[in-house]
């Protein structure tokens, strides 16, 4: 781990500032992701700003019904919330299938959402990676593949995008609201905040430098069975090979989101309408275009099963 | 072929220069001390808190980690390291009585914390209960998950009560209650590779019993 | 103490303390954080600076350079260790690896150099500043592209006969009616163990003083020296408490040798612990292997043949895993054969790990048995049962000391509900889920090696054990204990025990199943000559002697057992040595597996919902410690089964998923509550004791019985492990 400077911000503004002011400097949250990467200099920030105390730890419901979580609020706090508990119930189930329980109680809301691959090329610096350094090469496309994506890739990155809550975020139409060093706020739906990798896949969302998530908006609850169905090898502990969050009516519509697969939750709206048809004809019109490698092509059957078990569930 | 290593220098930010020396120019307002500049490329930075009762003022390279901090610095060696990366829980230690890996997290964020290891939860001539089951259904076998086995096992009976659902709990609206599976569950943050998991889960089973 | 006839009745047999369900002796300290393990001495060590090993970012070629200048400029740092600075360096005599690479590297993250520095941090970073330019070799990953050029292995120490031969097998598996010919292959798996490989290594002028984290002290101090290049008794090796080995810490690995020789850079005391995510690829592992499987069977279920042909690889010298040594005892059959070939990789060293041999090969044979008691129809434990043998199949007339495979097959189906099971496959349903019964038969041999303990009895009655045996999670502080407080009459409470030293009298350490036998025959064997003592100082003769509650009764009297001790300190040491018994009988620990299963039939996860293990592993000597490790043996067959594998990147050449979340263990979660039968077993010809070992007999056959039960469930055989989902999946239909 490098060294670094540190230092603790008190709001939100004052942190966006003092990232503007420092050169190399880097928000910690939890830190669950970011000390990880420290530790083995794939992060490599010169100064830190420790905004865990920045007041951005609570829960709120909006004039319109919806629910504002603060960038802060741990997932533990977030998946056992009441109102989250209720009306949210894919969020909720998202977020207890991830990690642990130790990691959920300092795992943040922004943090999660701004978590990056566990590619295990990426994960060591002996390895080509172009996510880690722009332009070396990409050493998993013709490896060890298996976990990694089989959508929205390209020709010089595969990695996925590994964490649950956001998949849920992603079928709940969650919103993000950011502050600026400049104190200008914006708000940015998921696939606005997620880049494709392209033939950039070390720019991995479209926040700028010094940006900073204040909170995290959900619209209304959107009625009907919320599944989270989350497929990996051990039971616990271990992140998806895929994972569906389906919110799913009587009637047989409804919307659904996909982790593991790609470098962002997968959602596709327009697919949602042959959700009535099945898993068959809606997860084709889902994964249309998909390029995976001959290791994760397995991927592709089980995104298909494992909606086709959330359709099965959500009969019951 | 050839290769050097240097290319594992990764990101964006570490262009920005890396062999700049750092002045450590935001400590003293931060920290509200009167700190001296640094201009050795080392930063250190204070921080207070309380383990297991005893508070300590302490003036840290930033980068030690709670985990390092309590092991090599204070020497409170019960919480053991198994990863440094957060994938074991051999780490675990209570913080205003949760739960976290203390190998994922600064000794600086925790300004103010109440910390409580394995040494803090008992003795061996006064045993916390889930020590004193522990031992009694063999909890463990090499030992070296075990503190963070029995720490874990204490917060997780404390999260049920406090109604906390988890991957496993049939309804999220009902409370969850002690079955082998949401302990087992619960529990999975914890590796134990001698294998000591359907004792921990008697162990905590009965504890829970007593406490219920 | 030679032991040269089978044991007849002896102090042990009282069963007073031993074989008692006691819980473990050091439990207090393990479960308060107060046992203190190789990394945290610092009330011995004061001040140390701490070692950062850098390993290798090539799997094979040349150390070009290492440009030290930005490391050695770094603050804090003091001294930088590499294999140019280090002066020549031996590899040891079990492990063929050697420990700092340069300029040659053998494989991917061997260690090139050690950074030390005043504090962790300071030494971390310091140790990525190192530039290291390599010049690359092609090299050999690939165990399957190997295979066909791969030379059958040599004979040694570690290693049986390349080939065994008995009758005509290919004559006879040629004319069998029934017959199966399957290839069957497990992955490179990594120990895992809890506690990284660690060391505080400290120099007094010429004497070094190891805190490390090793299964076998002597082994330990042996390769120590060895590779240093100094004499044994300038070495002292303590390790008192060992966070799992699994026989990846069997001896000496590079953080000993990093820290002994960046203290001597320092000049001063210096710790090193392993970076998890360098483990897998730095030190040893289980090597993958391909199995052919063939045998011979007449309809009634009679195996006429059988044979068994193993490949593995390993760095040039390395020893094969013998995946053939369980298919040369378990079954009858009169024309048999085994081979083991083994191919030169340039990947880490593949070396021994819990049941190594038996469990790898066993993953493939009882599979193998499955498949044929299918083709057979037969029930697979009745097939099992039909192929017993009370004799080594190999050596007709040599018996099996004792052999209960029969009793625990019969015992384990009755406990588990095995007439529940479908024969065929795929058939039992609940919702989404498939439900299958798998079953296997374990066998793992029980070596026993000489062993020695010193004794010491105080004035107060306080009876203290020294051996440099150790405890990895074994029980071996309370076996020891129980069985010195059975031999003197006393009670647990009464007995100090003190291991892993080198300065106390040698015992074989812990590995190969031969741990708890050995280390308490010898104590055994020391007690006995206390006995004698104590009865001398006492003026009683030794045979009216009686050792009971304390107190030492002869003639008309009783006298405190401390009392012989009065004037001084009784002290004594033996050994427990061994004559022919081994050789004349086989001795070898059994078992029976079952388990169930079910699996999703949309994805493909594959959960165990129970699990059943009969042991017959001779005297019991503790009935709770006995069980922990089988059922901690049983889950990491369940890890085998459905989750481990190093993957191996044949291009770069190197384990991938090199760190505890990229290769998976079994979690909480994934381990049901597990049953445990210890069948009564009294085996006089193995000592004194009258015990074998059980902790590595737990691990063999668990995975096969998983496989078989997710065959039962699904009708898909998997041949290739982990059997994973993706395996699964393409064949499996959809049900519920
Ligand atoms: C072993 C292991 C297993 C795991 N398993 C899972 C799993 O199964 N599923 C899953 O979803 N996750 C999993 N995780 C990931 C874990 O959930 C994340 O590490 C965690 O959510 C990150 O949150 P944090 O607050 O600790 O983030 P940090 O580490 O503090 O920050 C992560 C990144 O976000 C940036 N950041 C943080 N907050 C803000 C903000 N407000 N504005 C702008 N930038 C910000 C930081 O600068 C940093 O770059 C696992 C982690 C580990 C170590
Ligand atoms: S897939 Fe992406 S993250 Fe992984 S090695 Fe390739 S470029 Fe790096
Ligand atoms: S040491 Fe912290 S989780 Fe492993
Ligand atoms: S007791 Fe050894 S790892 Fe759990």
């Amino acid at each position: 781990m490098k060294t670094f400077t540190y230092e603790r911000a008190s709001t939100p503004a004052e942190a966006a500032a003092a990232s503007a002011r420092t050169p190399g400097a880097k928000f910690l949250a939890g830190g669950t992701n970011l000390l990880d990467l420290m530790k083995l200099e794939i992060e490599a920030p010169q100064h830190i700003i420790d905004i865990g105390k920045i007041g951005l730890n609570k829960i709120e419901s909006t004039p319109t019904g919806g629910l504002r979580i603060g960038a802060l609020v741990s997932n533990t706090n977030l998946a056992a919330h009441p109102i989250v508990r209720r009306d949210y119930g894919l969020l909720a189930r998202a977020l207890l299938a991830g990690a642990s329980g130790q990691l959920r109680n300092k795992a943040t809301t922004a943090g999660n959402l701004l978590q990056r691959t566990r590619c295990p090329y990426f994960y060591d610096t002996n390895q080509l990676c172009n996510k880690r350094v722009p332009g070396s090469g990409c050493a998993a496309i013709a490896g060890f593949s298996r976990q990694l994506g089989i959508i929205g890739t390209s020709t010089s990155c595969i990695a996925t995008y590994p964490g649950d809550m956001a998949v849920a975020m992603r079928a709940l139409d969650a919103t993000v609201e950011t502050v600026k060093a400049n104190g200008a706020k914006r708000t940015l739906s998921l696939d606005q905040l997620y880049r494709l990798p392209g033939q950039t896949p070390h720019l991995e969302t479209t926040l700028e430098k010094n940006e900073l998530i204040t909170t995290v908006v959900l619209p209304p609850p959107v009625g009907g069975v919320h599944i989270y169905h989350k497929v990996r090898d051990r039971s616990s502990y271990a992140f998806a090979l895929v994972s569906v969050g389906a919110i799913l009516k009587k009637d047989g519509t409804g919307r659904v989101a996909v982790g593991g697969i790609a470098p962002r939750p997968w959602r596709i709206e327009s697919a949602e309408p042959l959700l009535p048809s099945g898993a068959k004809a809606f997860t084709a019109q889902l994964l249309k275009g998909a390029r995976p490698t001959k290791e994760n092509e397995f991927k592709l059957a089980l995104v298909e099963r494992t909606l086709a078990a959330v359709l099965n569930e959500a009969k019951h | 072929m050839e290769e050097t290593n240097e290319s594992t220098i990764s990101r964006r930010e570490m262009i920005v220069g890396t062999t700049a020396a750092i002045a450590a120019i935001t400590l003293a307002n931060v920290m509200g001390t009167q700190a001296a500049p640094h201009s050795v490329p080392l930063s250190l930075a204070k921080v207070s808190f309380t383990v297991n009762g005893q508070s300590h003022d302490l003036e840290m390279d930033t980068r030690t980690t709670l985990l390092d901090t309590l092991r090599e610095h204070l020497h409170v060696t019960g919480t053991k390291k198994g990863c440094d990366h957060g994938q074991c829980g051999a780490c675990t230690v209570l913080v205003n009585n949760q739960r976290i890996n203390s190998c994922l997290s600064l000794a600086l964020q925790h300004q103010g914390d109440t910390i409580t290891t394995i040494e803090g939860l008992g003795t061996p001539d006064k045993l916390h209960p889930m020590q004193a089951a522990f031992i009694k259904h063999d909890g463990y076998q090499c030992g070296y998950c075990t503190p963070g086995q029995i720490c874990s096992a204490v917060a997780v009976l404390n999260e049920i009560k406090a109604g906390i659902p988890s991957h496993v709990s049939a309804s999220l609206l009902d409370t969850p209650q002690v079955t082998n599976m949401e302990l087992r569950e619960r529990m999975s943050g914890n590796i134990c590779r001698c294998g000591a998991y359907s004792n921990i889960a008697e162990a905590m089973s009965e504890v829970a019993q007593k406490q219920a | 103490m030679k032991f040269e006839t089978p044991a007849g009745t002896n102090p042990i047999d009282q069963l007073k303390v031993i074989g008692k369900p006691t819980d473990r002796i050091e439990g207090p300290l393990k479960t308060t954080g107060t046992a203190t393990y190789a990394y945290e001495h610092n009330d011995e060590v004061t001040n140390p600076a701490y070692g950062y090993v850098v390993g290798a970012g090539i799997a094979k070629g040349r150390i070009k350079a290492i440009d030290q200048t930005k490391a050695k400029a770094a603050p804090g740092v003091l001294a930088i260790v590499t294999a140019a600075s280090a002066g020549p360096l031996k590899t040891g005599q079990f492990y063929v690896d050697r420990l700092l690479a340069g300029p040659d590297i053998d494989h991917y993250h061997q260690a090139v150099a050690v950074v030390v520095a005043e504090t962790f941090e300071q030494a971390r970073a310091a140790a990525s500043l190192l530039k290291i330019s390599y010049t690359k070799t092609k090299g050999a990953f690939d165990l399957a592209a190997a295979k066909d050029s791969a030379p059958l292995i040599k004979q040694g120490q570690f290693s049986p006969p390349p080939t065994t031969n008995v009758g005509n097998f290919e004559g006879a598996f040629a004319s069998a009616p029934v017959k199966l010919d399957e290839t069957y292959t497990t992955p490179d798996q990594t120990h895992a163990m809890m506690e990284p490989h660690a060391t505080i290594a400290k120099w007094d002028g010429d004497k070094l003083t190891c805190w490390a984290s090793i299964q076998q002290i002597n082994w330990g101090v042996r390769d120590i020296a060895t590779v240093l290049g100094i004499p044994k008794e300038n070495i002292r090796l303590i390790s008192a408490f060992i966070g799992g080995g699994f026989g990846g810490k069997g001896t000496v690995l590079s953080d000993i040798i990093a820290a002994a020789l960046a203290a001597r850079a320092a000049g001063r005391p210096v710790k090193v612990t392993l970076p998890r995510p360098l483990i897998a690829n730095n030190t040893t592992h289980r090597p993958a292997t391909i199995q052919r499987i063939r045998i011979g069977a007449t309809p009634d279920g009679t195996i006429t043949a059988i044979g068994h042909e193993s490949w593995s690889g390993n760095l040039p010298g390395g020893i094969s895993e013998t995946a053939t040594a369980a298919t040369r005892l378990l079954y009858a059959g009169a024309n048999r054969f085994t081979q083991l070939r083994l191919a030169v990789l340039d990947l880490a060293e593949g070396s021994a790990m819990r049941a190594p041999g038996e469990a790898t090969g066993m993953m493939a044979l009882e599979i193998a048995m499955d498949e044929l008691a299918e083709k057979l129809t037969m029930d697979p434990v009745a097939f099992r049962i039909k192929n017993d043998t009370q004799e080594d199949p190999g050596k007709p007339g040599r018996k099996f000391s004792s052999r209960k495979l029969v009793e625990c097959l019969q015992t384990g189906a009755k406990q588990f509900g095995w007439n529940k099971r479908q024969a065929k496959p795929g058939t039992v349903r609940e919702g989404q889920w498939l439900i299958g019964m798998g079953v296997a038969s374990a066998i793992r041999g029980a070596p026993i090696l000489k062993s020695a303990a010193r004794v010491r009895l105080s004035r107060e009655g306080i009876v203290t054990v020294e051996t440099d045996m150790t405890d990895i999670g074994t029980g071996s502080y309370t076996i020891i204990g129980q069985t010195a407080a059975e031999m003197m009459g006393i009670s647990l409470d009464k007995v100090v025990v003190k291991l892993g030293d080198s300065t106390f009298p040698e015992s074989p350490g812990s590995g190969g199943q031969w741990g708890a036998a050995s280390a308490t025959s010898g104590v055994y064997a020391a007690c006995v000559k206390l006995r004698e003592a104590v009865a001398n100082s006492l003026g009683v003769s030794l045979e009216e002697a009686e050792f009971v509650g304390g107190q030492v009764r002869g003639g008309n009297r009783s006298y405190p057992l401390g009392d012989a001790a009065k004037a001084t300190e009784l002290v004594v040491q033996d050994e427990m040595t061994y004559g022919t018994l081994s050789r004349e009988y086989a001795q070898d620990a059994f078992g029976a597996h079952f388990v169930e299963v079910g699996v999703n039939s949309y994805t493909g996860e594959i959960r165990v919902r129970r699990m059943l293990a009969v042991c017959h592993a001779g005297r019991i000597l503790n009935p709770k410690a006995a069980r922990s490790q089988v059922i901690g043996a049983m889950t990491m067959g369940v890890g085998a089964a459905l989750m481990e594998e190093l993957v191996v990147d044949k291009q770069v050449g190197f384990f991938v998923n090199h760190d505890l979340a990229g290769y998976e263990v079994p979690v909480h979660a994934d381990i049901p509550h597990q049953e445990v039968v210890l069948l009564e077993d009294l085996d006089p010809t193995m000592s004194p004791m009258k015990a074998k070992g059980i902790g590595e007999l737990g691990i063999v056959g668990v995975a096969a019985a998983v496989a078989n039960a997710v065959y039962n469930a699904t009708g898909i055989r998997v041949r290739e492990y982990p059997i994973t989902l993706d395996k699964l999946i393409g064949k499996l239909s959809i049900n519920g």
